[in-house]
Parts: structure tokens; C-alpha cells; sequence
């Protein structure tokens, strides 16, 4: 049986070291070339961005004496006292906290319903006009590349101040973003039930309804929910430029030095942003899987 | 070849007995079918009442709007392309090195986050709580306070965009560690290797390419992000943008605009282009 063990030749593998020796210097050659191109854009990057390592290191005290200074005045003798005094807004916080809440849930809502409309028409595989394809896309293109904040600025100026404006900001980055994610779910569905349909001479509607939204609802629900999530984020940004939500209290918390009132309004919103992602992650994971997939 | 069959109308109640489950509902299933719908529309109406949504303003500010619009045309530079087009170099420079930075700290981090790496459980949960508390407070908010650190202009930036994409990173980083086959770092350690070897040669092969992809996605989407960081005075070609608007220059804001989407297209496509190449069409969602 020892035969059947095949025993490479000297010759051989001379040859096969070889090959391998040329094979690892091609490698590393690519490696060193794309460390270079590497370096030459990180030094272009930095010659733009103004980057000043000196500046950072000179100041990185302020940094780290920053969390010291917001962190709020906590001893144990009366920590409900201290407690209270840190949070001596906390209804008119937890308003605006709702209001940020309300702000993504609203343009949650409107942004994925637009989007759910318009992406069946965009998709490579659905849609019934090429020109009307293009166009969506390009649509779709248009309201996510053009950052939320440079919506809610506008809308600002056109509809006053408040949450108004921040809504339809952040439904516009939605519809984007979302209509970008259902096309492509969309053009990665099984086309059989979608010819099945078709061939018992149902329109486009029917075709979306029957053949193609079935094998995608539950993906449509989870993109929708991660969305929701990030809105919240946003949500919580858009009152920079007074679109609504506890954005502007943070801003001036920040800008007016409000130490402790940073510390307490960040906290609320990094728990509120943590409760959320652990309710729609429970939910996203209850969903996947649960496509209609032949 | 069978024809087809025909059901009479005399069978119907015994092919409805056969296939009882798919008719028959619960009666909580049932009320779920009616709560569900209500409680939703019920939540939204108390949203849209509790923002006190200015119903009445809104066709006033449609009016506005399609001024402001009619204002944009044509776009002009207002006189000031190079400024412009310096601020687009800030912006993408701003996307490149606070994308890069957050890579480098997140690529460490994130073999304590991942559960198959980690020293112990505890240094795990305590590293993706903290990835999770950077993660949650925006970049916007972070390029506030750095500007207080560093100062205004696009340092600040990079280092807000790098700050908040570790979180970010790290905890998507750490994912794909976990998710990686365990059986290559088993063949490495069965032949003899040390632990360190085993994810040398067993785990970060398997792990750079998703990696590499996941880092270009964010280049293109920091270039997205960096272009409001301006805003706040994190350099960039948002400070600009916001500046036009609160003129009501909207050509200039409309010429911004278009440099960009121009700017983000090309991004696109080349990091779409090298995404291809380091992971193959198919895995890219």
C-alpha cells in the first residue's frame, strides 16, 4: 500500500518552490504598491484636511478634561438630591426626547411608504419603462447623496421652525436610502412566482402584489426597522438648525458650555438609542427567515 | 399525463376538512389582525398630533419652497469655484482619514468584541458596550465638542468622522470575526501553532476581504456625512452650503449641490469597482 502514496520527485519540487517563491513575490510587490498609493493619499489627505498631530496632542487635555467637567457632581450623601439637581429638566427633556422619537417615526413612515411605492418601479427585473427606471434611480440618487441637514435648513426657511421641517428632512434621506435597499431586495427575488403571475395575464400591480412583495415583505420590515433606528439618531441632530427634537438643547448645551446638561442629555439619548436598537434587533431577528421563498 | 382534476362541488367540504389548518384561525390571531392595523394608525395620529404639525403653513411654505427652487436656476459659483472646490477636498479628505483612523482603532478592538477571539466574556461586554455608547451619539455632536478641542477646521472633522465610525466599525468588524469558519484556526493550532498564529493564518485571511469591503462602503458614506460636518465648523464644504441657504443664495446652493453628487458618483464607482474586485460581486449586499 506504501505505493499509493505518491512521492514528489526532487525535480518537482524545485519547480513547485519556484512557482510558489514567484507566486509570493508577485504578492508582496502588490502589497508594497498598494501601501504606496496608500501613503501618497494619506499625505495628499492630510496636506487638505489640515491635519495638525502637534495641535491634537497639545490639546488633547481639553479632551479628556471635557468628560471630566460634563460629568455631573454625584456624592452619596444626598445622591438624590444631585441627582435631581443633574436632571433639573428632565420633563421638558423627556418632551423633547418624545418629540425626536415621534420625528423619526413619522419620517420613518413616509419615507418607507414612498419608497415602497416608487422601488418597483426602479427594479431591473419589475419595472415596465426603462426611462421611468432611470429617472427613480436617479431620484433616489438625488435625496440621499444631499445630506439631511441641507433639507432641514431649507425646509426651515420655507415652513418656520420646528419638527415639521425636520420630519420631511429626514423623510427625503429616507425615501433615498430605503428606495435604494427595496430595489435592490427586489432585483434579488426569484422571478418564477413572478412569471407564474404573469403568465395568467395579470398587470404590473398584480405581478408586484403576487409574484414579487410576497418573497420580500419581511427583508422590506427589517430595512425599514434598522432605518427607524438611525432616524432616531438624525432625529436627534435635526434641532441644530431648529428643525425639532432635543437637538437644540443639546447645541446649546454644547455651545453655551452647560456642562452637566450635555452629560444628561447625551445619556438620555444614547439609553433612548440603546432601548430602540434592542427592541427592533429582537424584532429584525423574529423577521428574517420569514420570506415567502420557494 | 393526468388530467387535471376537478373538484364538485359535492367534495368541497372534504377538501376543506383535509386542509382545516390553513382556514381555520385563531381567535387571537384574529384580534391581532384588527389591534395591530389600529394601534398603528392610532400612534401615528397621536404623533402627528403631539408635534402640532402646522397643517396651515404648509401650503405657504410649498410656495416658498418652489421660489427657492426657481431661485436655483441657473446654478452659479457665485465667483468662488476655488473655494468650492477646496472645500470638496476637505470634505473628501476629511472622509478618507477619519475612515482610516476609525480602522485602525476598531481593527484591535474588535477581536475583544468578537465572541470567539476574546480574552473573557466580561472584556467583551464591556467593549461593545462602550463601541455602542460612541456608536449612539452622532458625528455631528462629536465634531461640536472637537471643535472646542482642536479648533475650527477639518481636523476637527476627522476626528469626529473617526471617533463615531469605530463604534460603528468595531462592532461590524467584530461581527464578521464571529462569523468567520472556525475551522481554519482549528487546522492551524492542530498542526502546532500558537493561538496568535491560529488567527494569523487561520482567521484573518477569511476576515480581510469582508473587512476591506466594509471600510470602502464607509469611505463612500463619509464622504456623504463629511459634507454637513461644515455645519457645525468642521471643515468641509458644509459650512459653505449652510452659509447659502441662510443667505438664500440657492444658486450657489444648487452649484454646491451638483459638485456633490458629481463628487459622490465618482467615489461610487471606484469603490464600487474595488469592491468587486476584493470580494466578487455576489457578496456585496
Amino acid at each position: 500500500m506504501l505505493s499509493s502514496i505518491p512521492v514528489v520527485s526532487q525535480a518537482r519540487i524545485e519547480v513547485l518552490v519556484a512557482d510558489y517563491q514567484r507566486v509570493v513575490v508577485r504578492r508582496r510587490r502588490q502589497s508594497l504598491l498598494v501601501l504606496a498609493i496608500l501613503a501618497v493619499l494619506i499625505l495628499l489627505a492630510g496636506r487638505f484636511g489640515e491635519v495638525d498631530v502637534g495641535n491634537l496632542v497639545d490639546n488633547i487635555s481639553n479632551f479628556t478634561s471635557y468628560f471630566s467637567r460634563i460629568m455631573p457632581k454625584l456624592s452619596v450623601g444626598h445622591f438624590g438630591a444631585d441627582v435631581a439637581d443633574w436632571y433639573w429638566n428632565l420633563t421638558g427633556w423627556l418632551k423633547l426626547l418624545l418629540d425626536t422619537i415621534l420625528i423619526a417615526y413619522l419620517a420613518t413612515l413616509i419615507g418607507a411608504t414612498a419608497a415602497f411605492a416608487a422601488a418597483p418601479f426602479a427594479a431591473a427585473n419589475l419595472a415596465p419603462s426603462a426611462a421611468l427606471r432611470w429617472s427613480i434611480k436617479r431620484i433616489f440618487e438625488f435625496c440621499r447623496t444631499v445630506p439631511d441637514l441641507v433639507f432641514a435648513l431649507m425646509f426651515v426657511a420655507a415652513f418656520g421652525l420646528g419638527p415639521f421641517a425636520g420630519i420631511l428632512a429626514i423623510s427625503i434621506h429616507s425615501f433615498g436610502t430605503l428606495g435604494k435597499l427595496f430595489t435592490e431586495a427586489l432585483e434579488n427575488i426569484d422571478m418564477k412566482p413572478v412569471e407564474g403571475v404573469r403568465s395568467t395575464g395579470s398587470r404590473f400591480v398584480e405581478t408586484v402584489r403576487f409574484g414579487a412583495l410576497p418573497q420580500v415583505m419581511s427583508t422590506f420590515a427589517s430595512y425599514t426597522l434598522l432605518r427607524f433606528e438611525i432616524n432616531v439618531r438624525s432625529g436627534s441632530v435635526v434641532g441644530m438648525v431648529g428643525a425639532g427634537g432635543i437637538g437644540q438643547d443639546l447645541f446649546v448645551a454644547i455651545r453655551k458650555f452647560y456642562y452637566t446638561d450635555v452629560s444628561a442629555i447625551l445619556l438620555m439619548i444614547i439609553v433612548c438609542v440603546a432601548v430602540i436598537d434592542l427592541v427592533t434587533e429582537r424584532v429584525r431577528h423574529h423577521l428574517s427567515g420569514q420570506d415567502v421563498r420557494p | 399525463m393526468s388530467p387535471l382534476r376537478v373538484i364538485r362541488p359535492e367534495e368541497t367540504a372534504a377538501v376543506l376538512e383535509r386542509h382545516r389548518d390553513l382556514f381555520d384561525e385563531s381567535l387571537r390571531s384574529r384580534a391581532l389582525a384588527l389591534v395591530e392595523p389600529f394601534c398603528f394608525v392610532a400612534f401615528t395620529i397621536f404623533a402627528v398630533w403631539w408635534l402640532a404639525i402646522p397643517f396651515t403653513q404648509i401650503l405657504q411654505g410649498l410656495a416658498s419652497l418652489t421660489k427657492f427652487a426657481a431661485l436655483m436656476f441657473p446654478p452659479s459659483t457665485g465667483g468662488h469655484l476655488d473655494l468650492l472646490v477646496k472645500a470638496m477636498g476637505e470634505t473628501l479628505a476629511i472622509a478618507f482619514l477619519g475612515t482610516l483612523t476609525a480602522t485602525l482603532v476598531a481593527f484591535p478592538v474588535s477581536f475583544l468584541a468578537a465572541g470567539n477571539t476574546t480574552p473573557n466574556g466580561l472584556v467583551r461586554f464591556a467593549v461593545r458596550r462602550c463601541l455602542d455608547i460612541v456608536r449612539s451619539v452622532d458625528a455631528l455632536i462629536w465634531a461640536l465638542v472637537f471643535v472646542g478641542v482642536v479648533g475650527l477646521g477639518p481636523f476637527a472633522g476627522i476626528l469626529a468622522i473617526a471617533v463615531s465610525d469605530t463604534g460603528a466599525l468595531g462592532k461590524l468588524f467584530s461581527e464578521a470575526i464571529e462569523s468567520a469558519d472556525a475551522r481554519g484556526r482549528e487546522s492551524v493550532l492542530a498542526s502546532g501553532g500558537t493561538g496568535s498564529l491560529a488567527v494569523r493564518f487561520g482567521l484573518l485571511p477569511q476576515v480581510l476581504p469582508v473587512i476591506a469591503g466594509q471600510v470602502l462602503y464607509y469611505i463612500e458614506s463619509n464622504v456623504r456625512s463629511a459634507t454637513i460636518i461644515g455645519i457645525v465648523g468642521a471643515g468641509g464644504i458644509g459650512l459653505q452650503l449652510s452659509e447659502q441657504i441662510r443667505t438664500y443664495d440657492f444658486d450657489q446652493v444648487a452649484f454646491a449641490v451638483i459638485i456633490i453628487l458629481i463628487t459622490v458618483a465618482i467615489i461610487d464607482l471606484i469603490s464600487g469597482r474595488l469592491r468587486f474586485a476584493i470580494i466578487g460581486r455576489r457578496a456585496v449586499t
